[in-house]
């Protein structure tokens, strides 16, 4: 700061603390309610520490699911364990090599190839869901994990990420491997593929969590409960608005669907602000 | 920008592209033209058979005082989500940015909620506004106020603008705070010596710097409330009470859900593209983009 003055400081972290107060207690209360049983939530009187019923919760959900959504939770977490790593995984690879292809080769065609997949940055899945899913269902793709994965792997970030990236490697280093008498395939293995390293980290933290955190589409196209993700999961549980919404096992998958996303956050921290800020470019 | 060298030959370079190429043209452009397609057209009651009929769908859809709703809805939300979320993350940048010990710890315990989806966030805040069991129930309805989302248009929507504001800040903050740190000091210092107080400092100097962040970020966040708030929306209020928080992208779910109106969702989908690609195109022309082609 250009000054020191002590008050600006104060209201600095005061600031901060408030901020960070207001953006964890939600997050607090649900951590709360994951520790207790149906009657105490409901009666509207939930004390902010914790109970004692969290090993019940977490086991009952993980393993048996609640009265609504009579499937576990710990199945609906591998779902979107896979949807979120296959579309991650996914769009990393086919990227990689769009953009290989696009930089370091002259083909015919390679503007317009590259502007077919540059427009699709511009149309979220939600505006083309119903033809989407007549397509996949005709494919017979529903209810199958290349059902939810494949349409979301169809956009444009990865490639611009990577073509981007490419970008900033000198020639020199394709000129020396060329003198070297190395192909393209040794070239991409041993001179692109390592550097791309942070790259391909930060795009897989961001897209991991896009993947995650999916809802209309799988919403869409799972039928049977066994398919569900754990982020659908948790409205079967609330939809009812009877009083016998189980709030503490709606509130300990909310726990648990919070956990992976953001423990890559928090872990990766690094990777994510560098993936977030350049795909973004 | 282009490369100087190359590889030569073309058979690879096909070969190397094609699965990204299939991918987007079966799940992209055949959808897409799918939908422009069905936006013509009338479907019988049974699905069977369908007729071309020009812009009647679209007509209807201008004859109907819910797409009307829709749009108002809409354009409510956004700007409140927008305003509130890019206000709060400026304050709490700005105060970040600040020369104070422990910023990264700072940092990370504010950007976190990027993480969680918004269907969650959604599920977290009614939780906690829950008209009889919310932790935070209590005290607005101790002052008088006879507090119920379920049933009231406006607290419904005031729920959905404080979720979607929530999961919105850090997203804006991390991109605020780089903004900020991209600002030279000596500006700043040149302005103190000149005697301005730091109130002065930020409206005068630093917010006009900001602006390219904040334009873009305007944008970036319109286009968060028109799609990714679907989550909040369904888990939260389903739209209602009676409608009165559909948006126009739940509108084209819900009028599309069990084969209902596919042309009217159909016309619907088709202004939402318009209006991305529109959204899109001002980004593109006003915001210094680094993508070269």
């Amino acid at each position: 700061m250009v000054e020191n003055r002590p008050f600006a400081q104060f209201m600095a972290y005061l600031t901060l603390a408030l901020g960070i107060l207001v953006v964890a207690f939600p997050v607090y209360l649900a951590v709360m309610a994951s520790t207790f049983d149906t009657a105490t939530i409901i009666n509207g009187n939930m004390p902010l520490v914790p109970g004692d019923q969290a090993a019940e919760n977490y086991n009952r959900t993980l393993l048996y699911g609640g009265m609504h959504a009579r499937q576990p939770v710990g199945g609906m977490m591998f779902n979107s364990m896979i949807m979120a790593l296959g579309i991650a995984i996914g769009k990393i690879l086919i990227s990689i090599l769009s953009a290989y292809a696009v930089v370091y080769f002259k083909f015919p065609f390679r503007k317009t190839a590259f502007w077919i997949i540059f427009i699709t940055l511009m149309l979220p899945v939600e505006v083309r869901i119903y033809p989407t899913y007549k397509i996949v269902a005709d494919l017979g793709l529903l209810d199958t994990y290349t059902g939810l994965i494949m349409p979301l792997i169809a956009s444009a970030t990865g490639t611009l990420l990577f073509r981007q990236f490419f970008m900033t490697i000198p020639d020199e280093l394709l000129e020396a491997s060329k003198i070297d008498g190395a192909g393209a395939f040794r070239f991409f293995k041993d001179t692109l593929l390592p550097l791309s390293m942070t790259t391909i980290a930060a795009l897989f933290v961001i897209q991991f969590i896009y993947g995650w955190n999916q809802y209309l589409w799988p919403l869409l196209i799972t039928t049977k409960s066994s398919m569900q993700t754990i982020v659908i999961g948790i409205k079967m549980m609330i939809t009812t608005t009877d009083a016998l919404t189980e709030w503490n096992v709606a509130m300990t998958t909310a726990v648990l669907a919070m956990l992976p996303p953001v423990l890559v956050v928090i872990l990766m921290q690094r990777l994510f602000v560098k993936g977030l800020v350049e795909t973004e470019k | 920008m282009e490369k100087r060298a190359h590889i030569s030959g073309w058979t690879l370079p096909l070969l190397l592209i094609l699965p990204q190429m299939a991918i987007t043209v079966i799940f992209f452009y055949w959808p897409a033209s799918q939908a422009i397609w069905q936006s013509f057209l009338r479907e019988d009651a049974f699905g069977l058979a369908s007729e071309f009929v020009g812009f009647e769908n679209y007509a209807a859809l201008f004859e109907q005082p819910e797409y009307y709703r829709a749009m108002i809805t809409t354009a409510i939300f956004s700007s409140l989500v927008a305003f509130f979320s890019l206000a709060c993350a400026l304050l709490l940048a700005s105060q970040a940015d600040k020369n104070i010990r422990g910023g990264h710890a700072f940092k990370t315990l504010l950007v976190w909620p990027y993480a969680v989806a918004p269907a969650i966030a959604g599920v977290l805040w009614l939780f906690m506004f829950h008209p009889t069991l919310g932790t935070l129930s209590k005290p607005i309805k101790a002052t008088g106020i006879d507090w119920n989302p379920m049933l009231n248009a406006n607290h419904a929507m005031t729920l959905l603008v404080l979720s979607a504001t929530w999961k919105q800040i850090s997203y804006n903050f991390l991109f605020f705070l780089a903004g900020l740190q991209a600002i030279p000091k000596s500006v700043i210092e040149a302005a103190a010596i000149d005697g301005a107080g730091p109130l002065r400092r930020f409206w005068t100097v630093i917010f006009p710097l900001l602006s390219p962040t904040t334009f873009f970020l305007l944008v970036v966040n319109i286009v968060y409330v028109f799609f990714d708030t679907f989550g909040i929306i369904d888990a939260v209020t389903g739209g209602g009470p009676a409608g009165q928080t559909t948006t126009l992208v739940y509108k084209v779910y819900a009028d599309g859900r069990l084969g209902g109106d596919l042309g009217g969702s159909a016309a619907q989908s088709v202004i939402l593209m318009i209006i991305v690609i529109a959204l899109t195109a001002i980004q593109f022309r006003y915001v210094e983009r680094k993508v070269q082609y």
